[in-house]
């Protein structure tokens, strides 16, 4: 019963997660008009569930257990279970009413203060690790501010190696396929280095290395091949001198998206999927600090939750998004997502539960520094640091309640 | 509500090159009126005033769609303070064009046939000088694309250069036009004193085209 419930709420949460966060990965695409709305949600879909599949185990693993001491939960496994499902009902309670007002609230913030917010209060203040918790809270802020510098740097090689030359264009012919391996790369190493124990595959650093190499050559090779597709522009515009770099970028762009979306999957997919783990666990009489990974199942859930909420209302949200988001040129938006997109996924894979969107914005800003773009609205910072403020608190209070709530129902 | 989608404000580097294109065909429009001027047709100069009325009201309509877009909590590429003050030199090439018509029609004013040619050449030259400084805003947005940096830099800082040597070339023909008009400044009586206002008029129009090249020569070299 409380198995169904958890199952039930950890769905809506995958649910909610897929419908508002997926747009912002692949609205850039759809809105320059690389990618129509049913590709996108095909191409994110596949993506995000990777991504929940292959990387969400670490984060997952830290919401279900690493928050918590899970020696002193032993005592009474019932309180974890009355807690991680308050957790999963306050964050979606949270995630609806937010939405419903038109508020951007973080999955993460919500579900991380939730289960902060039970933990202290149900368990007591000694339950709570609090180094885990204060270096969660600090990657919140260093996060976003390493996206931004990441994407600084972007900017800038990429305006050294591409548009400051003679002949953009096939300069960025010419280094396209370099950007295409070194993402494909860089997110395969994460991946496959000790980072599959889930699917019973364990590689040691050579074999990574070598593995991911291989990807990152036919990564780099599906870039060429579509890149020397791409059309100079015909007519010699003067005023339309960099129309053609940007188609170049045009595809660039959709292949950071994809790395966006793969990094989502699996940051968020923990959100939805980390308390059930944990209840899961002490339904089935599991011992809590279990060192097994977290189950591929479990995952699927999680990541089928997500193509769910994509593919029912995700789309509308993209198309919204893309329509908003015109400004950030491909150029840009590769700059800004390949920053993005290697952050969140090298926090994922140290189990660092992020808020992707927060990072997003952390980069886009770091290329607006470069001079990168047009305007740029700071009161986004202002609202973050508002729902920051307010979702802590919010989730904690609720998840206490909500803890009471079903321990008097259940007992 | 997005986060992402409420991050990026309107750019102002299109309504500025709009509201550019606004002013220099205000601009345009002054080597047409000397010509009715010099042929002495009054009708189709009130009706020339007209017409750059309804276009400097054009780019009125832009600037203040512009500053309007331009609140302080907005991050830009160009600073807000050099892009509102661009705003203005190119608004003042409007601004002069519509004095200019205004006192040319309301005085009836036919120009004198020794200051017809040379007084035309001005008018050109300046005419010439507005569209290079068009040129150089339409710049703006690859300015932008290569972040203000390398190659666009050195081509845009030439065609300043071009500009500024327009602009020079415009101050010698004034010269010639005003020494003529002091050579029959008797003749004309106080009229003389409104010639010698439109030369300063028309080449004004030169001063804010080059305005513009030089302010933002200023904020490409920070």
């Amino acid at each position: 019963m409380v198995l169904w419930l958890a199952g039930v709420l950890a769905m809506y949460m995958a649910w909610a997660i897929g419908a508002n966060d997926v747009a912002n990965a692949m609205g850039t695409s759809v809105g320059s008009g690389s990618l129509t709305i049913r590709r996108a949600v095909i191409v994110a879909a596949v993506l995000e569930f990777s991504g929940a599949l292959f990387v969400g185990g670490h984060v997952t693993d830290t919401v279900r257990k690493g928050m918590l001491d899970m020696q002193l939960v032993q005592a009474d496994p019932q309180l974890l279970l009355y807690g991680m499902l308050g957790a999963l009902a306050a964050a979606a309670t949270l995630l609806a009413v937010a939405t419903a007002y038109g508020q951007p609230v973080s999955t993460t913030h919500a579900i991380v203060g939730a289960i902060v917010g039970f933990g202290s209060v149900a368990l007591g203040v000694d339950a709570v690790n609090w180094g885990k918790v204060a270096q969660i809270v600090a990657s919140w802020v260093t996060s976003p501010l390493i996206g931004g510098v990441f994407a600084f740097l972007t900017f800038n090689l990429v305006r050294y190696s591409i548009l400051d030359r003679d002949d953009p264009f096939e300069a960025a012919r010419r280094t396209g396929p370099f950007f295409f391996f070194f993402v494909t790369f860089v997110i395969a190493l994460v991946t496959l280095f000790k980072g599959l124990a889930n699917l019973k595959l364990n590689f040691d650093l050579p074999v990574a290395l070598g593995l991911s190499i291989a990807i990152g050559v036919v990564g780099a090779g599906l870039g060429w091949w579509v890149i020397h597709r791409v059309k100079r522009a015909s007519s010699g515009d003067d005023d339309r001198r960099f129309a053609g770099v940007e188609r170049i970028f045009v595809v660039l762009q959709v292949m950071t998206a994809c790395a966006v979306a793969f990094a989502h999957g699996s940051n968020d997919v923990a959100n939805a999927v980390g308390p059930l783990a944990a209840i899961a666990a002490v339904v089935n009489n599991a011992d809590l600090s279990q060192k097994a990974p977290v189950a591929v199942w479990m995952l699927s859930i999680g990541g089928i939750g997500i193509v769910f909420g994509l593919a029912t209302w995700g789309y509308r949200v993209m198309e919204t998004v893309g329509r908003k988001i015109t400004e950030l040129t491909p150029s840009r938006g590769f700059s800004a997502e390949l920053a993005a997109a290697l952050t969140i996924v090298v926090a994922s894979r140290f189990g660092i539960p992020v808020s992707t969107t927060h990072i997003l914005v952390g980069s886009v800003l770091g290329v607006g520094l470069a001079r990168g773009i047009g305007a740029l609205d700071l009161r986004v910072v202002g609202r973050i640091l508002v729902s920051w403020i307010a979702t802590l608190p919010i989730a904690a209070t609720l998840s206490i309640f909500f803890f009471y709530f079903f321990k008097g129902l259940f007992t | 509500m997005s986060l992402i989608a409420n991050l990026f404000g309107q750019s102002p580097i299109r309504p500025m090159q709009e509201h550019m294109r606004a002013a220099v065909r205000c601009a345009r429009q002054i080597l047409p009126l000397f010509e009715e001027m010099v042929a002495g047709d009054l009708a189709a100069v009130a009706v020339r005033r007209q017409e750059i009325d309804r276009l400097e009201h054009e780019a009125d309509r832009i600037k203040n769609e512009i500053r309007s877009h331009l609140p302080k909590r907005m991050f830009l590429a160009v600073e807000r303070r050099d892009m509102l003050e661009i705003l203005d030199y190119q608004d003042s090439i409007a601004d002069v064009a519509q004095d200019i018509a205004e006192l040319a029609d309301m005085r009836g004013m036919v120009v004198p046939k020794a200051l017809a040619s040379a007084f035309l050449d001005l008018v050109r030259r300046v005419v010439i000088a507005c569209e290079q400084a068009e040129r150089v805003i339409n710049e703006l947005d690859e300015l932008v694309e290569t972040g203000f940096r390398g190659r666009e830099v050195a081509r845009v800082d030439e065609m300043i250069e071009e500009l500024s040597r327009m602009e020079s070339d415009t101050d010698d023909l004034e010269e010639r036009v005003q020494r003529l008009l002091f050579g029959i400044e008797n003749e004309l009586g106080i009229a003389a004193i409104f010639w010698y206002k439109l030369t300063d008029d028309v080449a004004g129009m030169a001063d804010y085209a080059e305005r513009v090249g030089n302010r933002l020569r200023l904020f490409i070299a920070n």
